[in-house]
C-alpha cells in the first residue's frame, strides 16, 4: 500500500494527495493506492499538481496497517506525517484532528 | 561593529526585490522548480522535512541587539517562535512560508542582515572566533580580516558556481576557537618578529564524509596579500577541483590528489601573477575597516571585583556560572560570557523569540550593544564588566538561559537531523537531550571537567561529530536509526579526526554507551585536569572497547 507525498509549493506544507485528486494536509485522508493501476493515476495526478504549481517533488511512500491504522513503514515519513519529535507542539501532531500516525 | 555603506546597503535591497520578483514568477508559473531551486538556495531557502528552512547569515558571528531583537520578531510573526543557531554561526528558521520570505528578507536588510551565500556552491558565511575583539589570548582581531573577505568574496562574479561549497573561518588566538583546521581555507592571525601582521594559511580541511584536516601551506602571509592569495588558491579550485562528482568536489579532495606540493606550487604561481595587482590591500583600506571594529571604551574601577566576589560568596549558582561561562578578557575588569543554549534537555542551539530579547536587552544595557554566535552553538556577550556578572546572571536564569554548562559534557553540538533535516538518516537532537538529561547534574558534570561531544544526523556531519572528543553519527540501519561512536576528535589548534571505536548502537543504546565511555574515563584519567582528549591520546581506545564491547 503507498500514498503520494509533496510539499505545498506556496508554503512548504506537507501534504498527500486526497481520494478525490485534492491535496490532503493529514496523512489520514490520503488516498491509498493499492493497485499499479491507482499508483500510476495518482502519480499522473502528481506531476500534473506540480506543473500547475500546487506542490513540489511529488514522491511515493509505503504505508502498512498497523494496530487498525494507516502509518508511514519508513521512520521519516513518520516525522514528516506528525512533526518534529523533539516538539509535539508543532506540526501536524500539535492539530486536534491528527491521530498518532 | 562593521556598518553597511551605501554600496552593500543598495546590493542587499537590491538582491531583495530580485528575489521578490523570482518567487511571484515561481507562484504565477514563469519559473519551474528546476530553475526556481538554484535560485532560491542563493538566497537561503531550502526545503526541509516539514517545511521551507531559512538560513540568515551572521557574519563572522557577530550582531547587535536591533538585529538579534528583529531576529526575535521574524522568529515570531513569521515562524514557531524560536530559531536554531548553527554551528556556522548561522541561524536558521524551519517553519517559513515562501511566500513571507521576500518580507522577511526586507525586514532583515532593514537591519543590515541578509541570506546570500548562505547555501549553494559559493564562497560561504565567513566564520571567527567568537572572543575576537576581547579574549585575554588574542594577538588581535580577526574580524576587519573576515569583513574584508566578506566583501571580496561577496557575488564575486568568478566564484558563484565553484565545483563546491567554500567555506573560510579566521582566528586571532593561538587557541583555536573557530576550528580553522577544518575550513576549507583556514586563517589563523599572527605576527612576525618585527611585530607585522599575517596569517599561517591551512587549506583543503573539511568534515562531511571524507574528513580531513587543513594543511598548512603558507607560513607567513603578509596581510596585504590576504585577498591576493585567497583569490590563488581559489582560482587554483576553481580550475583543477572535480565537477564530476559531487562527493570528491571540495578542495580537500584536490589537495589529497593532487599532493600538498604540487598544489602549493600552483597557488604561488597564481599569486605571483597578481600579487601586485588590485587585490593588494593598501593600509590605508585596512585601517579604514578595523576602525569599525575598534573595542569600545572600557571603564572598570577599583572594586568591581569586590562586588562580584560578594555575590558569588552568595549565591552557588553564580559562582558555577562564574567558574565555567566567564572567560578572560584583555580589557582589566571585563569578560565575555558564554549565554548557554544547552539548558538541560532542550534542544542545542534553540532560543525563544522571547530569549532572544532578553539577550539584546542584556547586551545593550551590559555588554556595549554586541552579541556573537559560537560555533559551539551558543550566544556570546563579549564585553561585560564584570561587576554586572550578578546581574546579567540573574536576567538569565530567569529566562532559562542561566545554564553554569560552556564546555561541559552537557554543552553539545547537535545538527537539526532526522527531526528536520530532509538528509537525515537519524535524529540527533533526542540523543542529545537525553545525554544531556542522563549527566544533567551540576555536580557531576563539573566532576568530569571539559567535554565536547557532537552529534550529526547523516555523513554530512553538520554537527561536527568527526572532531568530537566523544562524536556521535546517526545512520540508517535496516529501517532503524543507529549510532557510531568515534573517539579522539578535536578541532582546536591540535586539530585531529576521532576515530570509530567499533560496532554502533541502537537509539535506545546509544545514551548508555556514552555514559560507558565517560565514566571510562573518569576512571582512567591521571588526575581530574587531565581532560578526555589527553587521556584518550595517552591510553588509546583499547579500555574503552573492552567497556564498550567487553573484548580486549
Ligand atoms: C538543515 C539543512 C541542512 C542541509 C540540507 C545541510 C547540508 C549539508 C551538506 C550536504 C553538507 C556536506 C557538504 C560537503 O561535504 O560537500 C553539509 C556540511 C556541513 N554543514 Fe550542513 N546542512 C544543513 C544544516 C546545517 C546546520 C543546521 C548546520 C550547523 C549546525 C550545518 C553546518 C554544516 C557544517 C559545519 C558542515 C561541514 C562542513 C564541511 O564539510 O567542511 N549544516 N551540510
Ligand atoms: S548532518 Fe545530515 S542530518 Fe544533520 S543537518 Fe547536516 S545534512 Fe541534515
Amino acid at each position: 500500500m503507498k500514498a503520494l507525498t509533496a510539499n505545498r509549493l506556496i508554503d512548504g506544507e506537507v501534504v498527500w494527495l486526497g481520494r478525490s485528486g485534492q491535496w490532503v494536509e493529514t496523512l489520514a485522508s490520503a488516498w491509498l493506492l493499492e493497485t499499479p493501476e491507482a499508483v500510476a493515476e495518482a502519480e499522473a495526478a502528481g506531476a500534473e499538481a506540480e506543473a500547475s504549481r500546487l506542490i513540489v517533488e511529488p514522491y511515493l511512500i509505503d504505508l502498512t496497517r498497523e494496530e487498525g491504522e494507516i502509518r508511514p513503514v519508513r521512520f521519516r515519513e513518520k516525522i514528516r506525517a506528525r512533526g518534529p519529535t523533539v516538539r509535539p507542539d508543532l506540526g501536524k501532531q500539535a492539530r486536534r484532528e491528527v491521530s498518532a500516525a | 561593529m562593521y556598518r553597511y555603506d551605501e554600496f552593500d546597503a543598495h546590493f542587499v535591497s537590491a538582491r531583495v526585490d530580485q528575489f521578490r520578483d523570482q518567487v511571484q514568477r515561481r507562484l504565477a508559473g514563469d519559473l519551474t522548480e528546476e530553475q526556481f531551486k538554484p535560485l532560491r538556495l542563493m538566497n537561503g531557502v531550502y526545503l526541509q522535512l516539514h517545511a521551507y528552512m531559512l538560513r540568515i547569515a551572521i557574519p563572522y558571528g557577530t550582531l547587535n541587539a536591533v538585529q538579534m531583537r528583529r531576529l526575535a520578531h521574524v522568529a515570531r510573526t513569521y515562524d514557531r517562535g524560536y530559531g536554531h543557531f548553527t554551528t556556522r554561526q548561522n541561524i536558521q528558521f524551519n517553519w517559513p512560508r515562501l511566500k513571507d520570505i521576500p518580507e522577511i528578507l526586507s525586514q532583515l536588510a532593514e537591519v543590515e542582515m541578509h541570506a546570500i551565500q548562505t547555501s549553494g556552491n559559493c564562497i560561504r558565511n565567513v566564520t571567527a572566533d567568537h572572543f575576537s575583539g576581547a579574549a585575554a589570548d588574542e594577538i588581535l582581531d580577526p574580524r576587519p580580516y573576515a569583513e574584508i573577505l566578506r566583501q571580496w568574496s561577496s557575488l564575486h562574479p568568478e566564484f558563484s558556481y565553484l565545483p563546491r561549497k567554500f567555506k573560510i573561518a579566521v582566528t586571532g588566538a593561538p587557541h583555536d576557537r573557530a576550528a580553522v583546521q577544518v575550513h576549507d581555507i583556514g586563517l589563523q592571525a599572527v605576527r612576525d618578529a618585527d611585530g607585522n601582521v599575517g596569517f599561517r594559511v591551512f587549506v583543503g580541511g573539511g568534515l562531511g564524509r571524507t574528513p580531513m584536516v587543513g594543511r598548512l601551506v603558507r607560513e607567513f602571509l603578509p596581510e596585504a596579500d590576504l585577498l591576493a592569495y585567497s583569490e590563488a588558491i581559489l582560482r587554483v579550485y576553481n580550475r583543477y577541483g572535480r565537477r564530476d562528482n559531487k562527493y570528491k568536489a571540495r578542495i580537500k579532495i584536490l589537495v589529497h590528489e593532487t599532493g600538498l606540493e604540487e598544489l602549493k606550487a600552483d597557488i604561488e604561481a597564481e599569486f605571483a601573477e597578481i600579487r601586485d595587482g588590485v587585490l593588494k590591500l593598501p593600509a590605508s583600506e585596512i585601517e579604514r575597516i578595523t576602525t569599525y571594529f575598534d573595542p569600545p571604551a572600557f571603564v572598570a574601577a577599583d572594586g568591581d571585583e569586590a562586588v562580584l566576589e560578594a555575590a558569588i560568596a552568595a549565591d552557588p549558582q553564580l559562582e558555577a556560572f562564574a567558574a565555567r561561562n566567564v572567560h578572560p578578557h584583555r580589557a582589566p575588569g571585563y569578560a565575555s560570557l558564554t549565554i548557554s543554549l544547552k539548558p538541560i534537555g532542550k534542544a542545542p542551539g534553540d532560543a525563544t523569540a522571547e530569549q532572544m530579547e532578553v539577550v539584546a536587552d542584556l547586551a545593550e544595557r551590559y555588554g556595549h550593544d554586541e552579541i556573537r554566535v559560537s560555533h559551539e552553538q551558543n550566544l556570546v556577550l563579549p564585553h561585560v564588566r564584570r561587576r554586572d556578572i550578578p546581574a546579567i546572571h540573574a536576567a538569565l536564569v530567569e529566562a532559562g538561559l542561566g545554564e553554569a554548562n560552556a564546555g561541559l559534557v552537557t554543552d553539545i553540538i547537535a545538527c537539526p537531523g532526522l527531526d528536520y533535516c530532509a538528509l537525515a538518516t537519524a535524529r540527533s537532537i533526542p540523543v542529545a537531550q537525553r545525554i544531556s538529561e542522563r549527566f544533567g547534574s551540576p555536580e557531576r558534570q563539573r566532576e568530569i571537567g571539559d567535554l565536547k561531544i557532537k552529534i550529526s544526523g547523516c555523513i554530512n556531519a553538520c554537527g561536527h561529530h568527526h572532531v568530537g572528543h566523544i562524536g556521535i553519527l546517526g545512520v540508517e540501519k535496516k529501517g532503524e536509526e543507529y549510532y557510531q561512536i568515534t573517539l579522539g576528535g578535536s578541532a582546536d589548534e591540535n586539530t585531529s579526526v576521532g576515530e570509530i571505536i567499533g560496532r554502533g548502537f541502537s537509539y535506545d543504546e546509544v545514551v548508555d554507551a556514552i555514559e560507558k565511555v565517560v565514566d571510562t574515563y573518569v576512571g582512567l584519567r591521571e588526575t581530574p585536569q587531565e581532560d578526555f582528549l589527553a587521556a584518550y591520546r595517552r591510553v588509546g581506545d583499547q579500555p574503552f572497547k573492552e567497556a564498550l564491547y567487553g573484548t580486549a
